[in-house]
């Protein structure tokens, strides 16, 4: 009985275990598998993954309370699931080239892993596996364009600050201990007190947090580790990366910093100002559209980060809505931008210029990508950011909000200056017709879908309430 | 009636516009879906003064109310009164007069009809609104289609107009976004939630410090969109460089949104505020309007000057939302629906002129009368109107706003009252001067003789505008005592604040 109810509890991590073993000898079985097999066998199973979420859970925690299971960390897998599953079908094409593909989900789907432990996790040690685990392969995933300088230089850039984002985690944590001889998030809750070693043990996690979800000023990697991976990589860094990120991160904030609540506000406070007004002003002047799509993808994270100001459960409803709508909203775009890359090699913003005369699928859903990030409805993202807002003026930190709601508009320039590109410059070699293929286009067709039924339809986000009422 | 038609009826249009195929199935598309729109409409009048007639007193009729996000108490929950009915039927004249105008477009014909009803869908949700959320939202989906019409269709330095159009409505939103999570937040709260439902957080009323606070957020949010001075930059490179239709609604249609949301929400909400903010808006109101009125006799290009001339206007609705008087609202929302009708009517006319002369320099014009004799007689009618000449909605709507803001007894505004009124001595100048060297006179350019008159569809369009315009002017009365229990409703707000 008790083995049933934990291999229920743990369906997502054994579903994505499965997958790597099976690729595992797969592997070994054969050095030259048929690639569109592999594929279909991979995606198919994430689907599975992602359609697990319906099953259903019970609130549970498992081994000694390292594990815990919730209605709403099975929603979070789902979501991540979904989204690997998109940036797997959105760059098929690529992938199918590629001869290393077997490796390639094999460090994925173990980065994705990582995450889902992370997300359960109920204990430090159980967190730092998990963010290690969902870390590492990632670096080696980045250099993955093995003949591209750029592509090295990215994987050694992410490895380093990830390291280095680790070592300030660790030792917070380990301040963590020292200051409450625990490391369970449940009773560290009741034990942390206002000291100077507690807060100096925030500092040091948030710190950490800080790196992953690249928040100025421990953003500078970010960019150039975009520009340089293959963008099924960087789509799955700005995206499933930083949501298991941040869902852990709201969970130790609110389980274990919550005492410590009229510390960390300031600090969110000022970090979410210049992490949008450094990612907006950023954004402003690049070129290159990964590039770009990176900054972009900081500002998008400052605006996460004015939500946590307000009352835990409103925050986190908006938070992982607005996540739910980021991912749709980013992977269509990072999915246009990948296979116009994949088909030219042209990722400069100049390139799109006409994009509108030959590709007009791709160039709407890049425009409505591009207006769900800025926020203009119908698209969903419009919901999501006011959500955010919203939550963070609850409490009535109105100047950040008068600066926050005034950024938005700095940010629907940038976007607005790819869609003018797209739409009304000249140019005298515009890309040519690009077909998608079948597996894109329909991972396209989902994340359209979802950019607009998830706003439009008020039912997703009521859904999302119930979910974190009954964490 | 069924509200919920003002959303589906456009929706359905532009869906239609998107499935058939070639440029004379999609406009017949856009052209019908347009007409039932206009009808229904009009039904509504029909039956909102059915209604009336049969004693039922309460603010909003037709009221419908669906939970959409329930748990932050935002709801889809619609209603009309005298002042939204009266905003619906000059948008779907002013829709119908754009796609008839617009008929012969030939690039990407398909984008530019679904984008056209996607902005009319826009002001329709936005005017039967009664929770702010809504509303907001509504305002906001009108934006893309603005942007994307002027970027693509528009000329001259279309790419920067637009782009500067898109960011100064933008800031508008986000300073009423502002505003918006402020009469959220600061409103007492009833029965544990929060709510953006109108008439609830009119019957609570916020505190007056919170209201201090949040009504220049509010006001000026909306007041972008309706040429608040010193946010009126976008008006006339956005008008300008719009193609006809894009004009029509910007001018006609979008700006209206602006004097409807500070009318409806920020002075009905912020009752106290509004009486405290008062002398700062007539002030700006009375910079505009003679600002406006200065910066028109300078220009060369005619659209620019309509452009100018309808920040004049639109100083005028904000003069008389600004006065508080009852007669001066009335005025204000008259004077929306007039300048809706009477700029539409101009930029269509400046438009057919300049798809057939290819300029728009009133110094390039001339004599325009004897070729194109409708077309030109359109003009000036619109001219005229413009220039406030008895018999036409804008003289009544005008007339309604100073004499409203005279029932004002102090002195400051009395004198901005009078320097307000000195300027349609300069709108007189304007009009008269462009419509007399452009259409008047010796035909400058021999190309000129070949030129055709309008085409049925121009026709029926200015008739379309001109019909509404011309029954606003002889018969008010009609369009004032539709408005009377809307202006009452907000005066009675008002003044329940007076101590």
């Amino acid at each position: 009985m008790m083995t049933t109810e934990i291999l229920f509890a743990m369906k997502h991590e054994l579903m994505i275990s499965f997958i790597i073993f099976l690729l595992l000898f797969w592997k070994i079985r054969s050095d030259e598998p048929n690639h569109k097999w592999v594929l279909a066998t991979v995606n198919g199973m994430l689907l599975l993954s992602t359609l697990m979420v319906f099953m259903g859970t019970t609130n549970s925690m498992r081994f000694n309370q390292m594990f815990l299971d919730s209605v709403g960390s099975n929603f979070q897998k789902g979501l991540l699931s979904l989204g690997m599953l998109l940036v797997s079908a959105v760059s098929y094409k690529w992938l199918e080239r590629n001869k290393n593909l077997i490796e390639f989900y094999l460090l994925m789907l173990s980065s994705l892993l990582g995450m889902f432990f992370m997300i359960s996790s109920g204990n430090m040690l159980m967190f730092y596996i998990g963010i290690e685990l969902s870390t590492i392969p990632l670096a080696a995933a980045a250099n993955f364009d093995l003949e591209k300088r750029k592509s090295s230089e990215a994987a050694m850039k992410l490895i380093l600050s990830s390291a280095f984002s680790s070592a300030l985690l660790l030792m917070g944590i380990s301040f963590l201990y020292g200051s409450t001889g625990t490391i369970q998030f449940a009773e560290m809750n009741i034990s942390l007190q206002n000291t100077p070693l507690s807060i100096m043990a925030m500092v040091l996690v948030f710190a950490g947090f800080a790196f992953k979800i690249s928040v100025v000023p421990f953003h500078l990697w970010t960019a150039d580790v975009y520009e340089g991976s293959p963008v099924a990589v960087s789509a799955f860094l700005s995206v499933v990366s930083k949501s298991a990120v941040i869902f852990i991160f709201m969970n130790v904030l609110f389980q274990v910093f919550l005492n410590l609540y009229l510390s960390w506000i300031l600090v969110v406070s000022l970090l979410a100002f210049f992490t949008i007004a450094i990612g907006n002003l950023f954004a402003l002047r690049q070129q290159n559209i990964k590039r770009f799509l990176a900054f972009s993808s900081i500002a998008q994270m400052g605006y996460m980060l004015v939500a946590l100001i307000g009352y835990p459960d409103q925050v986190q409803s908006a938070i992982i809505y607005f996540l739910a709508i980021y991912l749709f909203s980013n992977l269509a775009a990072f999915g246009v931008v990948g296979i116009i890359s994949e088909h030219t090699g042209k990722e400069n913003i100049d390139d799109y210029k006409s994009f509108y005369k030959n590709n007009k699928f791709l160039s709407w859903v890049l425009a409505i990508a591009l207006f769900s990030l800025a926020g203009v409805p119908p698209t969903a993202g419009f919901f999501g950011k006011l959500f955010l807002i919203m939550s963070g003026a609850a409490k009535g930190n109105y100047l950040l909000i008068v600066l926050a709601a005034l950024n938005l508009v700095i940010s629907f320039y940038y976007y607005l200056r790819i869609v003018k590109a797209i739409f009304m410059d000249e140019n005298a070699a515009p890309i040519e017709k690009t077909e998608p293929g079948l597996m894109p286009k329909i991972a396209l067709y989902i994340c359209m879908a979802g950019i607009l039924v998830l706003g439009l339809y008020g039912q997703a986000y009521e859904y999302i309430t119930r979910i974190i009422v009954q964490y | 009636m069924n509200l919920l038609l003002f959303i589906i009826i456009p929706f359905l249009t532009s869906l239609g516009v998107l499935a058939v195929k070639g440029q004379k199935q999609v406009r017949t598309v856009a052209f019908i879906g347009s007409v039932i729109q206009l009808i229904v409409s009009f039904y509504l009048l029909n039956q909102y003064q059915n209604e009336r007639a049969l004693g039922d007193t309460a603010a909003f009729l037709f009221e419908q109310n669906f939970a959409w996000f329930p748990s932050l108490g935002i709801h889809f929950h619609m209603g009309v009164d005298g002042i939204s009915i009266a905003m619906i039927l000059l948008t779907s004249l002013v829709v119908v007069a754009g796609v008839l105008v617009s008929y012969t477009m030939e690039d990407l014909h398909k984008e530019f009809f679904f984008l056209l009803i996607l902005l009319s869908l826009g002001a329709y949700g936005f005017f039967i609104s009664l929770d702010i959320f809504t509303l907001f939202f509504f305002l906001e989906v009108a934006v893309i289609p603005k942007f994307l019409l002027i970027g693509i269709w528009g000329s001259g330095p279309k790419e920067r107009s637009a782009m500067k159009l898109a960011l100064m409505l933008m800031g508008g939103s986000a300073l009423i976004f502002v505003g918006l999570t402020g009469l959220y937040y600061f409103t007492p709260v009833e029965n544990e939630i929060r709510t953006f439902d109108l008439m609830t957080l009119s019957r609570l009323g916020m505190p007056v410090q919170a209201q201090l606070f949040f009504f220049p957020f509010l006001f000026a949010g909306f007041g972008v969109f309706t040429a608040l001075f010193p946010f009126h930059t976008w008006v006339p490179d956005g008008h300008s460089s719009a193609p006809t239709a894009a004009s029509m609604f910007l001018a006609g249609i979008s700006m209206k949104l602006g004097g409807y949301g500070c009318l409806r929400v920020a002075t009905f909400l912020m009752p106290d505020a509004a009486q405290v903010y008062a002398p700062y808006i007539i002030l700006l109101a009375t910079i505009a309007i003679i600002y406006g009125a200065f910066a028109t006799l300078m220009q060369t290009d005619l659209k620019y000057i309509n452009a100018y001339s309808s920040i004049s206007h639109c100083g005028f609705v904000l003069l008389g939302i600004g006065m508080l008087t009852k007669t001066s609202v009335t005025g204000a929302v008259m004077q929306m629906v007039s300048h809706g009708l009477m700029t539409a009517l101009f930029f269509a006319a400046i438009g057919m002129m300049y798809s057939r002369t290819h300029t728009r320099l009133v110094s390039q014009l001339g004599g325009l009368l004897k070729v194109m004799p409708f077309i030109s007689s359109i003009f000036i009618i619109a001219g005229l109107v413009s220039l406030g000449l008895p018999g036409f909605s804008g003289f009544v709507s005008e007339m309604t706003v100073f004499v409203g803001a005279w029932q004002n007894p102090n002195m400051w505004y009395r004198i901005a009252t009078i320097l307000s009124c000195a300027s349609i001595v300069v709108t007189a100048v304007y009009i008269l001067r462009a419509a007399g060297s452009s259409v008047m006179g010796p035909i400058k350019n021999d190309h000129y003789q070949s030129l055709t008159d309008a085409l049925w569809n121009e026709r029926l369009a200015a008739v379309v505008l001109l019909s509404g315009i011309v029954v606003i002017g002889m018969a008010p009365f009609l369009l004032t005592d539709l408005l009377a229990p809307g202006t009452d409703a907000i005066m009675g707000q008002i003044f329940n604040t007076v101590k």
